[in-house]
This record gives C-alpha cells, sequence and structure tokens, in this order.
C-alpha cells in the first residue's frame, strides 16, 4: 500500500482528476495549499507596495493505493499535470503502515479497493 | 421653438441622467466581473473601468464632432474636435457641453458592453486600443447616422435611446471579435463557472438604476416623454424577468439567479429604442417577447464553438434586435405625439427599421474587424496559453482580487545608506517564509 501525494497547477487540477478517474482510480482527497518550489516569483504592485509573491497556490491531491495501482495513478498525474514550466509540482509516493475503511472496517488493500471492483471480484 | 433658451428643469435633470448612465458602466464591471473565473475578475472588470478614461478621452478629443459635428450624412466633420465651439450655450433646451458630457456616457458602455465577449483572453494593451479606435471609427459614424443628422436620422429610423447605435452595434463588435481571438484554451473542455453571482446581481441592479438615466434622460427634457420612458424602462424588465424565470423554471425546475441577472438586463436592452415611443402596456409585452430568442439563443450558444464567453450577442444584440423592430410595430402616435408602428397602420416604419438594423450590422461588423486585424500587425490580441493558465489578473495586471499576503515578501526601494540595514531582517523573514 501506497500513499500518492501529489502537488500540482490549480489551473492542471481538473485534468488530473479527469486523468486519474480514466486511470480508474477513484479515491481522491484534494485540497487547496500554498508552496514555493523553485518558480519565478510573481511580483505585484498594491498603489505604492511592491511585493514579491513567494508562495504559490497549489492543489494537493493525496491517494491511497494497493501497490499494483501506485505505476498508473502516477502515470495519469504526470500525463495530466505537466505544462514543461517550473512550478509543475511534484509526486511523492510513500510507503503506509495501515489503512482502514471507516464504513466497514475493512483493512489495507480492502479498504482501498472501490466497492464496485469488489462487486466484480477482482479483489 | 423660435430663439432655443435653457430650461433649467431640463437641465437639472440631464445633469443627474448623466451621472446616472456613466455609474452604468462601473455596474457593467461588476455584472461582468461575477461571471467570469476568479483569477480573470479584476481583468474583466478593468476592461469596463479603463473605457471610462480611454473613450472618455477619445469623445471629448474627437469622438464627439464626428458625432455631432456638421457633416455629411455618414459622419460628422471635425469642427467640434476638442469641443472647439461647445459651451454653454443652449442645445436643444439644455447646455451643449451637457449635451456631449452625456452623449460621452453613452460612448463609454457601448465600448465597456464589447469587453464581454473576449473577456479571460484578450491582452490588455491590445484591449485599449481597440475600445480607443473602436469609438472612434465605429461608434461615432453610428451615432451620427441615429441620432447626429445622419440618413438613418433622414430615413426616419426610429431609436429612442439607442438599441441600434448602442446594443446591435456593440454586440455585433463583440461577435467579430469573440471569432477574431478565438476561443479561450478552457472553452468546452473544462466547466468555466462564474466566481462570484451576487456581483453579478448588483450589477444588474445597478443596471437598470442607471438605465433611467439612458432612456428617460433620452428625451432630453424632463417632461411627459421623459415619464414614459422612466416608467417603460421599469415595466419592460419587469416583464422579461417574469418571462425568463417561468423559462428557467420549465426548463431546469429552478430559477436561477444568473438567469434573473440576464433577464432584467435583456429588458433593459429591449425597450432601449422604444422606450419614449410607445405605451406602457405595449413596452410589458415587448419585454416578454424579447426573452424568447435571447433565452434559446443563450442556452443554443452554449454548445457551440462560438466562444462569446459573456453572451453579448444573445443579450444585447438579439435583444436590441428585438427591440427596434417591435418599435416599428408598437410605435404610437398617441402616446410620442409624431409616428405610428405597423400596428396602428404605419407598416412602412417596420421596414425602415430593419434597415437600420441591417445598416449597423454590416458597418459595425466590417469595420470591428479591420480595426482588429489592423491592430493585431502592431501587437498580438491574444495573451499566450501559459498567462491564460495563470489567469489575466496576475499576468496583464500585476495583482490578484483576492490576494493572500502569506508569502508574500515586501520589496523595500534602495535609497541613501541606510536602506541596506534593513535588508537583512527582510532576508531572514524571506527564508523563514519557505525558503530553506
Amino acid at each position: 500500500m501506497r500513499l500518492v501525494v501529489a502537488i500540482v497547477r490549480p489551473e492542471k487540477a481538473n485534468e488530473v482528476l479527469e486523468a486519474l478517474f480514466r486511470a480508474d482510480v477513484q479515491g481522491v482527497t484534494l485540497s487547496r495549499v500554498q508552496g514555493h518550489g523553485g518558480e519565478t516569483e510573481k511580483v505585484e504592485t498594491y498603489r505604492g507596495t511592491t511585493v514579491k509573491m513567494e508562495l504559490a497556490e497549489k492543489v494537493r491531491f493525496d491517494i491511497g493505493v494497493s501497490d499494483h495501482f501506485v505505476e498508473p495513478t502516477v502515470k495519469a498525474i504526470l500525463g495530466a499535470a505537466r505544462t514543461g514550466d517550473v512550478g509543475d509540482g511534484k509526486v511523492f509516493v510513500l510507503p503506509v503502515e495501515k489503512i482502514y475503511r471507516i464504513r466497514t472496517g475493512e483493512e489495507d488493500h480492502a479498504a482501498v479497493t472501490p466497492v464496485q471492483v469488489v462487486a466484480a471480484g477482482r479483489a | 421653438m423660435d430663439t432655443p433658451t435653457l430650461v433649467p428643469a431640463d437641465t437639472a435633470w440631464l445633469l443627474v441622467s448623466t451621472a446616472l448612465v456613466l455609474l452604468m458602466t462601473p455596474a457593467l464591471a461588476f455584472f461582468y466581473g461575477g461571471l467570469v473565473r476568479s483569477k480573470n475578475a479584476l481583468n474583466t472588470m478593468m476592461m469596463s473601468v479603463a473605457a471610462l478614461g480611454f473613450v472618455g478621452v477619445a469623445w471629448a478629443a474627437l469622438g464627439y464632432s464626428l458625432a455631432f459635428g456638421e457633416g455629411s450624412a455618414f459622419v460628422g466633420g471635425l469642427a467640434r474636435a476638442f469641443l472647439s465651439g461647445v459651451g454653454l450655450e443652449p442645445q436643444g433646451t439644455i447646455p451643449h457641453l451637457l449635451f456631449m458630457a452625456y452623449q460621452g456616457a453613452f460612448a463609454i458602455i457601448t465600448a465597456a458592453l464589447v469587453s464581454g465577449a473576449i473577456v479571460e483572453r484578450m491582452r490588455f494593451g491590445a484591449y485599449l486600443a481597440f475600445i480607443t479606435l473602436w469609438s472612434l471609427v465605429v461608434y461615432a459614424p453610428v451615432a451620427h447616422w441615429v441620432w447626429g443628422g445622419g440618413f438613418l436620422a433622414k430615413m426616419g429610423a426610429l431609436d429612442f435611446a439607442g438599441g441600434t447605435v448602442v446594443h446591435i452595434n456593440a454586440a455585433t463588435a463583440a461577435l467579430v471579435a469573440a471569432v477574431t481571438l478565438g476561443q479561450r484554451k478552457d472553452y468546452a473542455r473544462q466547466a468555466i463557472l462564474p466566481h462570484n453571482v451576487p456581483f453579478t446581481l448588483l450589477g444588474a441592479g445597478l443596471l437598470w438604476f442607471g438605465w433611467f438615466g439612458f432612456n428617460a434622460g433620452s428625451a432630453l427634457a424632463a417632461n411627459g416623454t421623459a415619464a414614459l420612458a422612466f416608467v417603460n424602462t421599469m415595466l419592460a424588465p419587469a416583464g422579461t424577468l417574469v418571462v425568463w424565470t417561468l423559462l428557467d423554471l420549465r426548463r431546469s425546475g429552478k430559477a436561477t439567479a444568473v438567469g434573473a441577472a440576464t433577464g432584467i438586463v435583456v429588458g433593459l436592452v429591449a425597450i432601449t429604442p422604444a422606450a419614449g415611443l410607445v405605451g406602457p402596456m405595449a413596452a410589458l409585452v415587448l419585454g416578454m417577447v424579447a426573452a424568447f430568442p435571447s433565452y434559446f439563443a443563450l442556452v443554443y450558444r452554449a454548445r457551440t464553438r462560438l466562444d462569446d464567453s459573456l453572451d453579448v450577442v444573445a443579450a444585447h444584440g438579439l435583444g436590441g434586435t428585438v427591440g427596434a423592430l417591435l418599435t416599428g410595430v408598437l410605435a404610437s402616435k398617441g402616446w410620442n405625439g409624431t409616428v405610428d408602428g405597423l400596428l396602428h397602420g404605419n407598416p412602412a416604419q417596420l421596414g425602415i427599421q430593419a434597415v437600420g438594423v441591417v445598416a449597423v450590422i454590416a458597418y459595425s461588423g466590417a469595420a470591428s474587424f479591420l480595426l482588429l486585424k489592423a491592430i493585431a500587425l502592431v501587437m498580438p490580441l491574444k495573451v499566450d496559453k501559459r498567462e491564460e493558465g495563470l489567469g489575466l489578473d496576475v499576468s496583464q495586471h500585476g495583482e490578484e482580487a483576492y490576494a493572500d499576503d502569506e508569502g508574500a515578501i515586501l520589496i523595500l526601494p534602495r535609497e541613501g545608506a541606510d536602506a541596506p540595514a534593513a535588508l537583512p531582517a527582510l532576508a531572514a523573514a524571506a527564508a523563514e517564509g519557505g525558503r530553506s
């Protein structure tokens, strides 16, 4: 089991979501975050005050997946979130010790396997 | 009238009306600003706000003379350029200078209306060049045709407050601009939602308020005609709003707020050419009828490849056309004292109205297209895809509508020997702010 954490551009968030759904990744948590990753800072001016915006708006995806799903998930994100400019973001893949599905108490692989896939007998 | 004299009541009403019409442009900024995504809110609002300055200056310099100066049937001369000879002498019953300002507020809002078709993608510099030149090359001649003694005026075309001059004219330019610039990169690929519907409702409310000056002020006097135009400006949009809401309910089971704001504007547009020429019940009918073409055009347009982003063509083009034609049907001598329409036994008027509509569409379409192409020779019209993704607020204005001060590092001007002392602290703050 892995936790895939992706930080992407906000304007790419919808495309990433679409790519994930197309790759059959259905359990996704999304949050708006701010970060800095070496891109050129935006300079903004309000009356006499000029500021450098060191933090850029980003969207963070948290996706818990079973091992064989890691690659399609990461591929989907890389494909959909890339513009080629600095600031496209990062994907982190982390080991996960334990997963529980709150509704049923299922653990680990069963907990991150979408319900209809269970019904189809793939688990 | 033997010798023209100033009438204080008329002057007072036109002073107020001019301010009301000028308010419509910031109102439009809110109406349009609410309908775009938050990353483009300032850019969209600035497209209206900038017209207050750029078109206002162009109007005083040349526009007024080209529209209302003595000239040919097609365009005024240059005798009134830089307001030469425009003083406090009577023009009708109000000071000439006030008449100039009142008409100037019309030129400003008309140019700003065009922006709705090209939001979220046009470079701001190219936009400024376009509306400034457009107000001189397109708006001023068309205003001359209808109000400045040009050929449509001589034919007897009726346009009380600007159905053809303002709305059909702006909508044609909007259509041409939307096609010339092309779609936004996300159009029909992603959902593009209004970011602040309350702004749009606020804008619609302020537009309605300002429109009383637009229509009732067009009587150019504080008289019965002004009262008629005023009441019609209240009744027609009410009719449109009711029909629009019912259409919404029939289509989706829900009465939408964006729909209500749109319905109000369509009703205001439609009554504009007819305001002082038709009776109040005719105005109500006109407003109700006008809802249908615009409503279905809006629904249909969203499925096409035409990215007229805020539906200037459906709202102003169709609304203006329906209004201009129905003026030729519903005009009543009993109310306006001078001319009847089709319903009152003068079918020729409808034909004259149609000629006016076609003439304005043809000229505005061709001239707006050539103007955009000419500007495109000097500078690109559209921002690149990367800037479009980032949003035009940051890329065009270096500001954000909803800025967050987290991570904003102050850039201090370096002056004298004292300044560097402040800098180490600043660098430390920057490091603390996430740069390790």
